[in-house]
């Protein structure tokens, strides 16, 4: 049983099943998808694990065989039944994988860098293939939800248009309001600081505001400042500022009482104090605020298209495609998003590595 | 006391501000206005209350707003559909359905993470990626596409807040859950305890805290994400209903009664777990 534990036995018991069930249906189509027939007697003759030691590896290669040969065997008219026995054999063969795969990394048989970044892009790829088999196998309509290869295609031929709009709500109205509502939370912190009145006052305030929909105001925001990108900065610059606000403030207090009465004992100004101590102290609160904001900003931006903007830009893209119903349109607008959305958040999280090297989080390597 | 004398102040300077401002925005309206009635030479103190009540102001004065809220509130039938009330609880039953929904996806997911090592390095990166997808932004989209296969009213708007909801749970829950030290556990290996005596004794009660701190930050983003995913569909009413036709009428006092009510609701939902949260970290033998 080469060293597998109970819920792994189980895993591969019905991975083999299933694919002996599937080979035994699909037999009378045999000539129709010879991959998906070969990767079910693999995945029966895989019973013989129960006599034989099986490597990990031989898990994976099936797995990724059952992806292969559903996407081929796809647009060959309605789906046969098998072809979902397919799906959940593959399936039960990557999760069996992943599983033997952490096991062994765990008992240190594995490098953890490399192997253990494999395990979270095997999820998402298989995400991708059900999603892609079942859309297609099923004929999900694609007002729904669209298969992935669709979305890719029509990410491909709207390059020009995609850009636009990025340019529009991304360069023009996220980061110039992220810009400024960050500084402004960061210079009415340091000032509220300064005054413990201001401080009790404006902090309870502050707490109430960072959890109320800030969101909503963004038809107020399209009235005073017009439908350009103005109006859409204007939102990131309130959605930014009470986030940053809150977590500067409770930053500007992390320096310990003993390392400010030493700063006192070599009779440093009330700047100097800041600068040298308790400004780099509060970095990685700091940075929790620049993060948390990286995403709220191209939400806020987004969102406030939908009450006004002209003819280009993410959000505007986003409503009227629904309106046309060019649904993979729409998402592939999602993904430049998300993957704007991820590269602005990665960009800060690097920054913070940097300056924010000696702090216990980064140097554990877990940031 | 002492805390609630410097809020009462910044409160007020606030209130002090917002007049200001609004005679300021409200002004080269009201002077065109006052020029075409022919009117030359109003005095300061008159001017002022004109620009204070403008039937569509740049910028609704703060009486003007909290009389809007009592009109469609208290002053109407709690089923018309111009009443607050009612758009208020369209929003407030979605965002509670949505809470409860992701919560317990939050807790399900996070349990499955501790508990099981390749769902800890296969699902946690995602769930940091999913909230990267501008959910928010694409809120309207997804209501029109469940809307298109038949599912309408409470429960699209309730699945968007349950996908804002569930990560502050999912985030919070972990590290709860992880939260029991060595020797703790240790404690209850010597006892002979089971996982699931360990899971229910030591790492739920401990898991505790960190769950009303999450909850209270996804019931927040849950009702943002009620109001957004209203957006999309006119009739069914709701707060982002009327903040939308407010937008599109010009109705500036519309919308700002709909975005405190917006606003009262989410500060007491977030008191409310608050009050659940004191009582049951009593219960569960918390320190004050």
């Amino acid at each position: 049983m080469a060293g597998l534990s109970y819920f792994q036995l189980y895993l591969a018991l019905v991975a083999a099943l299933i694919g002996a069930l599937g080979f035994a249906l699909g037999v009378p189509t045999l000539g129709a998808a010879p991959l998906v027939t070969l990767f079910f007697a693999l995945a029966a003759l895989s019973l013989l694990r129960f006599w034989l030691p099986f490597s990990l590896w031989l898990d994976g290669a099936l797995a990724v065989l059952s992806a292969v040969a559903l996407i081929e065997a796809l647009p060959a008219g309605p789906t046969p039944i098998h072809h979902w026995l397919a799906l959940i054999a593959g399936w039960a063969f990557a999760w069996l994988f992943v599983e033997r795969l952490s096991a062994a990394i765990r008992a240190g048989r594995l490098p953890e860098t490399g192997t253990g970044l494999l395990i979270p892009i095997i999820f998402g790829l298989s995400l991708l293939v059900v999603w892609e088999v079942v859309t297609r196998g099923a004929n999900v309509p694609p007002v729904l939800l669209p298969p992935p290869s669709a979305i890719w295609a029509r990410l491909v031929a709207e390059v020009p248009t995609l850009w636009a709009d990025f340019v529009q709500t991304f360069i023009k109205s996220v980061l110039p309001g992220y810009a400024i509502g960050c500084l402004a939370g960061l210079v009415v912190a340091i000032a509220v600081d300064r005054s413990p009145f201001l401080k009790a006052g404006v902090m309870p305030i502050g707490n109430f505001m960072s959890a109320l929909p800030i969101i909503g105001i963004a038809p107020i925001m399209v009235m005073w400042f017009g439908f350009d990108w103005q109006s859409k900065a204007a939102v990131v610059v309130a959605m930014t500022f009470f986030p940053m606000l809150v977590n500067t403030v409770a930053g500007l207090n992390a320096a310990s009482g003993m390392e400010r009465d030493l700063m006192t004992t070599y009779a440093a100004s009330y700047w100097q104090t800041l600068m040298k101590l308790r400004l780099p102290a509060a970095g990685p609160f700091i940075f929790n605020a620049l993060k948390i904001n990286s995403t709220l900003a191209l939400i806020g931006a987004i969102v406030a298209e939908f009450f006004g903007t002209p003819v280009v830009g993410m959000g505007f893209r986003i409503s009227t495609g629904v309106g046309r119903l060019a649904i993979d349109l729409v998402w592939a607008e999602i993904a430049v998003a998300a993957v704007a959305g991820s590269v602005f958040y990665a960009c800060v999280a690097l920054i913070e590595r940097g300056v924010t090297f000696w702090h216990p989080s980064v140097r554990g390597g877990r940031a | 006391m002492t805390r609630v004398i410097p809020v009462l102040t910044i409160v007020l300077a606030i209130v002090a501000f917002w007049y200001g401002m609004a005679i300021h925005m409200n002004a080269p309206w009201q002077e065109r206005l006052n020029e075409r009635a022919g009117l030359e030479s109003v005095a300061f103190m008159d001017f002022a209350q004109q620009t204070w009540a403008q039937d569509k102001p740049v910028l609704p004065a703060p009486h003007q707003v909290v009389g809007e809220i009592w009109n469609a509130t208290a002053a109407l039938e709690l089923t018309s559909r111009r009443s607050l009330a009612y758009h208020g609880w369209i929003t407030l039953s979605a965002t509670l359905l949505g809470f409860v929904f992701g919560t317990a996806l939050g807790v399900a997911l996070a349990v499955a993470i501790i508990h099981n090592d390749a769902s800890d390095r296969s699902l946690m990166p995602w769930i940091i990626a999913s909230q990267t997808i501008p959910i928010l932004a694409v809120a309207p989209m997804v209501v029109v596409g469940l809307g298109s296969v038949g599912m309408t009213g409470l429960v699209p708007k309730a699945l968007i807040s349950m996908y804002l909801s569930f990560f502050p749970v999912v985030v919070g829950m972990v590290k709860g859950l992880r939260s029991p030290e060595a020797i703790q556990l240790d404690l209850m290996r010597t006892y002979d305890a089971n996982p699931w005596q360990v899971f229910w004794k030591l790492r739920w009660p401990a898991a505790m805290p960190f769950l009303f701190a999450s909850m209270k930050v996804g019931i927040a983003i849950s009702l943002i994400g009620a109001v957004v995913a209203e957006l999309s569909n006119a009739s069914g009413g709701g707060l982002g209903v009327r903040l939308l036709t407010g937008s599109y009428n010009g109705q500036t006092i519309q919308i700002w009664a709909a975005l405190f009510i917006a606003a009262g609701l989410a500060a007491a939902l977030v008191a409310i777990l608050g009050g659940a949260e004191k009582w049951v970290n009593g219960r569960m033998g918390a320190r004050a």
